[in-house]
C-alpha cells in the first residue's frame, strides 16, 4: 500500500520532448487510469513509473520515496503488460511464484500465497499447464495473478485488455475492478479505450501529445471538460462541435440559427459543444432549436443515432440519440433542442473551457 | 493442410530431378562405394580387391591407434563446441547491448566464417608458431615453455582454438537471431519481478533460447567430427605423434596417404554410423529438455 506521486515528469528522446511536465497525486488504493489516443505518451509515462524508462525531469515519488534512479525490481511495484508477457517456458504456478521466488519466500508460504492469488483468479486447476495451453482470457488472468501474489506498492496495468475479445473485456473488467477495490491497492492503468476509463477510474488522467489535459473523476471530465480535446475524446458517439460567435446575448451559428448565450461570456468567436445524448427533437422550427436534415441513422436496439446536417447545405454534420423506437427516417427535417445547460462553450483560439450554457 | 495437385506425374518429377542428381552423386554414389570398399582388401599394386567380408572392420576396431584417435575426437570436439558456442553466446548476449553501431559490430563478428579452414589453420600456425609467432610471445612472456609442435596438449589447445575461432561466427549469428526472437516484455516482467541482469539471464534468456542452442550443438557437433579435416591437417597434419590425428583425419591418412583402402572406407562407413546415432540421440534425449514457443 502506498501513495504514488508524479511531479512534473518530462521525458526527451535527444530535443524531442514527448511528455511536457505532467503531475499528480494518486493515493493509497485509488484508481487512476490515463487515457489518451495512440501516441499520446500514455505508456511512456507507465514505463517510467515503473522503471523501464528513464525519467528525463521531475520526480516520481512511491510510498514517499523517490524511485528517480532505482531500478525497476527496487520500486515494488507490479506491471500488467499488453501482451501479457508470460514466460512461455514456466507452468502457471512457476510464473506466479518467479517474484517470491527471487524474493526468497519458499515452500509452504510460497505455496499458500500463489494459492491464494490463484483462488481470487479461478486459476487453481489450471497451476500446472503452460502459458501455450491457455486460452487469451486465462492468460490474462495468470498475468494479473502474478502481480497480486507479490502484494506490491502498486499496480501498473499497460492495455491490459486490448488483447481480448470484446465479451471477455466486459467482464474482465469487472473483475479488475472488483480485485482491485479487494486488495486496495494503488493502481496506475493505460488505456486507449475511453468507455475502459470511465467504468474503471477513480480518476482520469486524459493525456494528449504528452500533455495531461485534465485530470479528475470520470463524471466531472464528461460534466464539464476542461478543453476541446478532452470534450471529444470522453464520449461515445463524441461530442458535436460547432463554430459560433457570441453577439447581442445569443450565439449565432453557420446555418443561421441562434441560441441562447451564456451569462458572462465576452462577444467574439467560440465553439459550441453538445453530446449527442443532449439533443432532443422539438417541435419543427420551434424558437430556439436548431433545424436539421438527417442523412443516416444508425440503430443499436435501445437507442439510435441519427447523423444529419445542420441547416440545408452541406453544413456541418451533426449526430444526437434517440430511442430505438422513435427515431426520424432518412431525408425527413427535424427541429432539436439542446437540453438546457449541457450545452458547452469553448474559447475558439484557446479551445478552452469557458462556460455552459 | 492444402496439396498442390499435378495434373501430370512426370512433372512433379522433373522438378525435384536436379536435386535428386545432386544426392544421388555427391551424397549415395559415394556413401556406397564407402561401404562397398569397406569390405574389399586391395593388393598393393591396386590390381586386384578380394572380398574380406567384415575383416577390415575388426582390424580398424583392434587398433590401439584407432582407439586413440577416437579418443582424441571425443576431446576435441567436446572442447570445440564448448568453446565456440560458449564465446559466441557471450558475445552475442553483449552485441545485442550495444545500441550504436551494433550492425558494423555483426559484420566484423561474421568475417571469421568466410575464411577457409586451411587459411584459418594456417592464420593461428603462424601466429603461434614458437620461432616467429607474433602471439606465441604471450604464453612465453607468461614463462610457458610454448612449442606446439612438441607438446601435444599445446597442439591440441592449438586446433581447438583455431576450429572453435571459425565456427564463432556462425554460431553468434543464430544466438543473435535467437535473442531478437526473445519479446523484450518478458524481460522486463522479469525485471519488474526482482530479477537481476544475471539471473534474468539464466532464468529468462538462456531457456527461451535453447531451440536454438541445440541445433547449434547438433551442427557443431558434426562440423568438429568432419569439418575440421582442413584446419587440423594446416596446423598439426595430426601430429605431434598422434594426439591431435581425429577420427575424419585418420580416414584421411590411411586411405590417401598410407593407401589402405580398405580400412580407411570402414572407417568412414563407421564415422558415418556414429554421426546418425549421435544425432538422433540428441534429437531424441537432448531435444525432450528444449522449449520451443
Amino acid at each position: 500500500m502506498a501513495t504514488l506521486s508524479l511531479n512534473d515528469v518530462r521525458k526527451s528522446y535527444g530535443k524531442t520532448e514527448v511528455i511536457h511536465g505532467v503531475s499528480i497525486d494518486v493515493e493509497d488504493g485509488e484508481f487512476v487510469v490515463i487515457v489518451g489516443p495512440s501516441g499520446c505518451g500514455k505508456s511512456t509515462l507507465l514505463r517510467m513509473v515503473a522503471g523501464l524508462e528513464e525519467i528525463t525531469r521531475g520526480t516520481i515519488d512511491i510510498g514517499g520515496r523517490e524511485v528517480n534512479k532505482l531500478e525497476p525490481r527496487e520500486r515494488d511495484i507490479a506491471m500488467v503488460f499488453q501482451n501479457y508477457a508470460l514466460y512461455p517456458h514456466m507452468s502457471v504456478f512457476d510464473n506466479m511464484a518467479y517474484g517470491l521466488r527471487i524474493a526468497g519466500i519458499k515452500g509452504d508460504d510460497l505455496k499458500a500465497r500463489v494459492g491464494k492469488a490463484a483462488e481470487m483468479l479461478g486459476l487453481t486447476t489450471l497451476l500446472d499447464r503452460k502459458p501455450r495451453q491457455l486460452s487469451g482470457g486465462q492468460r490474462q488472468r495468470v498475468a494479473m495473478g502474478r502481480a497480486l501474489v507479490r502484494e506490491p506498492s502498486a499496480f501498473l496495468f499497460d492495455e491490459p485488455l486490448s488483447n481480448l475479445d470484446a465479451k471477455l473485456r466486459v467482464s474482465m473488467r469487472l473483475q479488475i475492478k472488483d480485485l482491485q477495490r479487494r486488495v486496495a491497492t494503488t493502481s496506475l492503468y493505460v488505456t486507449h479505450d475511453q468507455v475502459e476509463a470511465m467504468t474503471l477510474a477513480d480518476r482520469l488522467i486524459v493525456m494528449n501529445k504528452g500533455v495531461a489535459e485534465q485530470i479528475a473523476t470520470p463524471m466531472e471530465i464528461y460534466d464539464n471538460p476542461a478543453n476541446v480535446f478532452v470534450a471529444g475524446f470522453i464520449g461515445s458517439p463524441a461530442m458535436n462541435f460547432f463554430p459560433a460567435r457570441i453577439e447581442g446575448g445569443h450565439l449565432h451559428l453557420a446555418d443561421g440559427s441562434q441560441l441562447p448565450a451564456p451569462a458572462g461570456v465576452s462577444e467574439g468567436s467560440v465553439i459550441l459543444g453538445i453530446r449527442p445524448e443532449h439533443l432532443m427533437p422539438a417541435p419543427l422550427d420551434a424558437e430556439g432549436s436548431l433545424s436539421v436534415r438527417v442523412l443516416a441513422v444508425e440503430t443499436l436496439g435501445a437507442d439510435a443515432f441519427v447523423h444529419a446536417t445542420l441547416g440545408d447545405g452541406d453544413a456541418d454534420a451533426i449526430v444526437f440519440r434517440v430511442p430505438g423506437h422513435d427515431r426520424p427516417a432518412e431525408g425527413e427535417r427535424v427541429s432539436l433542442m439542446v437540453e438546457p445547460g449541457k450545452a458547452h462553450v469553448f474559447d475558439a483560439a484557446t479551445e478552452r473551457r469557458i462556460a455552459e450554457a | 493442410m492444402n496439396r498442390a495437385t499435378f495434373p501430370h506425374f512426370w512433372l512433379p518429377l522433373l522438378l525435384i530431378a536436379p536435386q535428386l542428381a545432386i544426392s544421388a552423386i555427391f551424397f549415395y554414389w559415394p556413401a556406397v562405394q564407402a561401404l562397398y570398399q569397406s569390405v574389399l582388401r586391395e593388393d598393393p599394386f591396386g590390381l586386384r580387391s578380394t572380398f574380406v567380408g567384415l575383416a577390415n572392420f575388426r582390424n580398424v576396431l583392434a587398433d590401439p591407434a584407432y582407439l586413440n584417435a577416437a579418443q582424441v575426437t571425443v576431446v576435441f570436439s567436446l572442447l570445440t563446441a564448448g568453446f565456440s558456442m560458449a564465446i559466441a553466446l557471450l558475445l552475442a548476449v553483449q552485441a545485442e547491448k550495444v545500441v550504436r553501431g551494433r550492425g558494423f559490430y555483426r559484420t566484423l563478428m561474421i568475417w571469421p566464417y568466410a575464411v577457409a579452414p586451411a587459411i584459418a589453420g594456417m592464420l593461428w600456425l603462424f601466429m603461434f608458431n614458437p620461432s616467429f609467432g607474433t602471439l606465441a610471445a604471450i604464453p612465453r612472456a607468461l614463462g610457458i615453455r610454448w612449442d606446439p609442435l612438441l607438446n601435444s596438449s599445446q597442439a591440441m589447445g592449438l586446433v581447438v582454438a583455431a576450429a572453435s575461432w571459425k565456427q564463432i561466427s556462425y554460431n553468434f549469428l543464430f544466438f543473435v537471431a535467437g535473442l531478437q526472437a526473445i519479446p523484450k516484455s518478458l524481460i522486463e516482467a522479469s525485471a519488474i519481478d526482482g530479477a537481476g541482469p544475471v539471473r534474468r539471464f539464466w532464468t529468462i534468456v538462456f531457456p527461451l533460447l535453447a531451440p536454438t542452442t541445440f541445433f547449434l550443438l547438433v551442427v557443431n557437433t558434426v562440423y568438429a567430427l568432419f569439418d575440421t579435416f582442413g584446419i587440423i591437417h594446416a596446423v598439426t597434419s595430426g601430429g605431434p605423434g598422434k594426439s591431435t590425428e581425429t577420427l575424419v583425419y585418420k580416414v584421411y591418412n590411411d586411405g590417401f596417404v598410407n593407401l589402405l583402402l580398405g580400412s580407411s572406407a570402414a572407417q568412414s562407413v563407421m564415422l558415418m554410423v556414429l554421426v546418425i546415432c549421435l544425432t538422433a540421440f540428441q534429437f531424441k534425449y537432448i531435444e525432450r529438455k528444449v522449449h520451443y514457443g
